[in-house]
């Protein structure tokens, strides 16, 4: 029996009943395998209630043929067995793993430590709180604790980082999430307005309010079973490759206030403004936000705003290149980034790492690239940023270089483009095709974003998932400060510069 | 009395400034309007009258640490002259009791920031005691080969008598100013040492130990860090004005100006030493000052190579 429905990125949904339901124990051979050829990587794992209890589905990414693999499972719901752990073979399961066992109280046999991963408000037990989160422990004379968080002092999100220090050396972090847990995944099914829902997508992460609802649009158009204008998809390009400059822009900033480098950091501060005040100007929010909506958009490029979008990118591209030069030339500073917080590729591929911290570390992980949608692949051939040192500095340098990269595609995608205002405003009442599961896939500035749904009978949401790449990449921060000394540690996380809300959902 | 009334007030207003003129040299290189030359002041005036919070975990000790690092500092500060002035207090061998109050107040603020029983505290306080105790050599040092010249151990004796210098001199006492200046860097806690700016407690230096202080007691530790400025600021002016133009007029502007720009434009325009790497930089102005007191030495003994 055929393991997988081979599906990619732009086919439309997918009926439920064609997803193979196969024996858990056929399936973990095959991935025990499968997996370690690193061209595969999990999309989403999760578990969801079906009248005879739970049924389990799992997307894998095949790198190289543009395939996602599809695979679903339903064990005997009263078995008190458990199942294989896949995460004892291959970590990049872990997040997924420990979702489920929180939730519905699954037993991964021989999963390293099950610990609590979010702390949603329908977790299965009760008793796990914040409070009395299992944080690793080493015990020796000379060791010390040194807890940070989960207030932070500063504007930024919650999390409790938990450091093991041999005097100023990191011998290991802990990373506890889940303080913004908002429930955004049953938010998503209260009210199946289309509008109401596109308005949490965009909440998801607000440093990604383009990408996740670039998401949810992509996903839903494929429930509705319509076809998009090739010119709404050249838009959203272009409006998710503004907010890659504006955030990329911004972090070179954070990286330079954090090793104290003013001159850096008041460059690239008013750059940014720039970028995300351009945002502005097109669609009234600095974000994006009410920019991405199904089926259309309320704010077609016009002549005018082409020009505006054009001269400023233009202008962003020089000023932020200098910048670029300028770093690369300054010995203070790539003393401070070099051989800083490496992420080995071994070790980035193990722990399923995505993203420009993966292109960091020479993995090729690049949705744009590997599983093209919309306007990607066949109108915009991208060719990823990659660097191999997996450092600081590499980090730093797939930023500059992505920075000037989707500056030259902004520029690609408008110079021949002429409005022909047929773009259609937003339908938020298109019927969803009924009892299917919706998948879409897109690169954020900060890497691979993925959303599922499942449809019902009646065409209504029946569950949301979600993943911000962030998912997979706390652990690769985690060990990217292993020996490192502690006053390193703001660098390491600015170079990564994760999402807490992402994660926590 | 009135010349050493001078001396202070002079002083005083060299403490007051340099803040100042570092922040504007700052805000000038980063293209910003910047805040105003006294905000620092205003910031002050505004701690003092807010009231205190006091943790549940510290003991007098916490409470007492603010007195005794701002009586030491205040202490050492009325010890400095300004070129031809004469300061408020001297006494022979004067050099080593600044040395050791300045160590003093060191000592009250690690016990305080280790009373805290913060991490983040006890990690600040490692740091400043480490580099503390390297950098207490690079001063040591300094001050002697200032003494060495005069044959005096005074500072108000050291600069009177200085007047009479052999101007073949005049190098070395360019080296010792910028030795002086470079202490100011790391006694401040300023770039390359330390960032006073930054908001990360786990790299902070001299601002994490701080962090439980509020109202009063922040005032009184800015101040001494106010004043603590202005005795090595003081200092490295003499030196140099001692090989140009011997007179107060010269040196209060040019302990302002030179060491507010030296500092406004090293912060502007590099980034912080990775900590590992400041003990190698203290070393380094260690090393320096042993070399300048060696080559003064050999100097003074005119001997003929």
């Amino acid at each position: 029996m055929e393991l997988y429905i081979r599906s990619n990125n732009n086919s439309s949904a997918i009926e439920l009943s064609n997803i193979p339901v196969v024996d858990y124990v056929a399936l973990y051979n095959d991935l025990k395998e499968r997996m370690t050829d690193s061209r595969y990587h999990v999309a989403h794992y999760f578990a969801t209630e079906v009248e005879s209890g739970l049924r389990f589905f799992i997307l894998i990414l095949d790198d190289q043929t543009s395939e996602v693999l599809i695979s679903s499972f339903a064990p005997d719901y009263y078995s008190e067995e458990g199942l294989a752990s896949l995460t004892a073979l291959h970590p990049q399961f872990h997040p997924f793993e420990r979702e489920m066992h929180e939730l519905y109280g699954i037993n991964f046999n021989h999963h390293p430590w099950l610990k609590p991963l979010r702390f949603s408000h329908d977790r299965r037990n009760r008793e796990s709180s914040m409070d009395n989160y299992p944080f690793y422990q080493i015990e020796g004379d000379e060791l010390h604790e040194v807890n940070v968080g989960p207030i932070h002092a500063g504007i930024i999100e919650p999390g409790a980082f938990r450091f093991i220090c041999n005097g100023e050396q990191v011998l290991h972090l802990e990373i506890a999430l889940g303080y913004q847990h908002r429930g955004v995944e049953s938010e998503m099914l209260r009210n199946q307005s289309r509008l109401r829902q596109t308005l949490l997508s965009e909440s998801i992460a607000g440093d990604s309010a383009i990408s996740h609802s670039t998401a949810y649009v992509e996903l839903i158009e494929k429930l509705g079973e319509k076809g998009i204008d090739q010119d709404l998809n050249r838009e959203r390009a272009v409006a998710i490759e503004l907010e890659r400059i504006a955030m990329h822009i911004a972090d070179t900033g954070a990286l330079a206030t954090d090793i104290g480098f003013q001159l850096y950091q008041v460059a690239c501060e008013a750059l940014r403004t720039m970028t995300i005040n351009t945002t502005q100007a097109w669609c009234g929010n600095r974000f994006g936000k009410s920019l991405i909506r199904p089926f259309g958009t309320n704010h077609p490029l016009t002549t005018e705003k082409i020009a505006m979008i054009r001269n400023n990118v233009k202008e962003i591209r020089r000023r932020y290149n200098e910048v670029r030069c300028d770093i690369l030339e300054a010995p203070t500073l790539l003393s401070r980034f070099e051989q800083c917080g490496l992420v080995p590729t071994a070790e980035m591929k193990r722990i399923g790492g995505v993203g420009m911290a993966a292109r960091s570390s020479n993995v090729r992980r690049d949705i744009r690239a590997t599983h093209p949608w919309g306007f990607y692949g066949e109108e915009l051939v991208h060719e990823p940023v990659m660097h191999d040192d997996g450092d600081v500095m590499s980090r730093l340098m797939t930023r500059m270089d992505e920075v000037l990269q989707s500056a030259t595609y902004v520029e690609q995608m408008l110079a021949n483009y002429t409005p022909t205002g047929k773009i259609p405003t937003p339908d938020y009442d298109v019927k969803l095709k009924t009892n299917a599961l919706s998948f879409s896939i897109v690169e954020g500035w900060r890497g691979e974003i993925c959303h599922v749904a499942l449809t019902n009978d009646s065409g209504d949401i029946k569950k949301y998932k979600i993943k911000d790449p962030s998912l997979h990449n706390w652990l690769g921060l985690a060990i990217a400060v292993r020996s490192e000394g502690i006053s390193d540690f703001p660098i390491n996380n600015k170079s990564f510069n994760l999402s807490y809300c992402g994660h926590d959902l | 009395m009135l010349v050493q009334l001078c001396n202070t007030l002079l002083m005083v207003v060299v403490a007051l400034s340099i803040t100042g003129v570092i922040n504007r040299t700052r805000a000038l290189l980063a293209g910003r309007k910047g805040i105003r030359f006294a905000q620092h002041i205003y910031n002050v005036r505004l701690l003092m009258r807010k009231g205190a919070v006091y943790s549940s975990t510290t003991s007098i000790l916490f409470r007492i640490a603010p007195c005794i690092y701002l009586g030491a500092t205040l202490m050492a500060f009325l010890f400095i002259p300004v070129a031809d002035l004469w300061p408020l207090f001297s006494f022979h061998g004067d050099i080593v009791l600044v040395a050791y109050l300045l160590a003093l107040s060191r000592m009250a603020l690690i016990l305080a920031a280790l009373d805290t029983g913060s991490s983040f505290e006890g990690m600040g306080a490692s740091r400043e005691a480490l580099y503390g105790a390297l950098v207490e050599p690079a001063l040591m040092m300094g001050l002697a080969t200032l003494a060495l010249f005069c044959g005096y151990s005074s500072f108000a004796d050291i600069f009177a008598d200085a007047q009479q210098l052999d101007m073949n001199l005049t190098v070395i006492m360019l080296l010792v100013a910028y030795v002086f200046v470079v202490i100011l860097f790391i006694e401040a806690g300023r770039v390359p040492v330390d960032d006073p700016k930054t908001h990360l407690e786990l790299t902070m230096i001299h601002e994490v130990m701080c962090l439980d202080y509020s109202g009063i007691d922040m005032a009184m530790i800015q101040i001494a860090g106010w004043l603590k400025n202005a005795i090595f600021a003081m200092i490295a002016a003499n030196a140099i004005a001692v090989a140009f133009c011997f007179h107060w007029w010269f040196a209060t502007p040019l302990a302002i100006i030179a060491t507010g720009v030296a500092v406004g434009v090293v912060e502007s325009l590099r980034a912080r030493n990775k900590l590992s790497r400041n003990v190698t930089y203290i070393l380094t102005i260690v090393a320096l000052s042993a070399l300048v007191l060696l080559i003064g030495f050999l100097l003074t003994q005119n001997i003929e190579i």
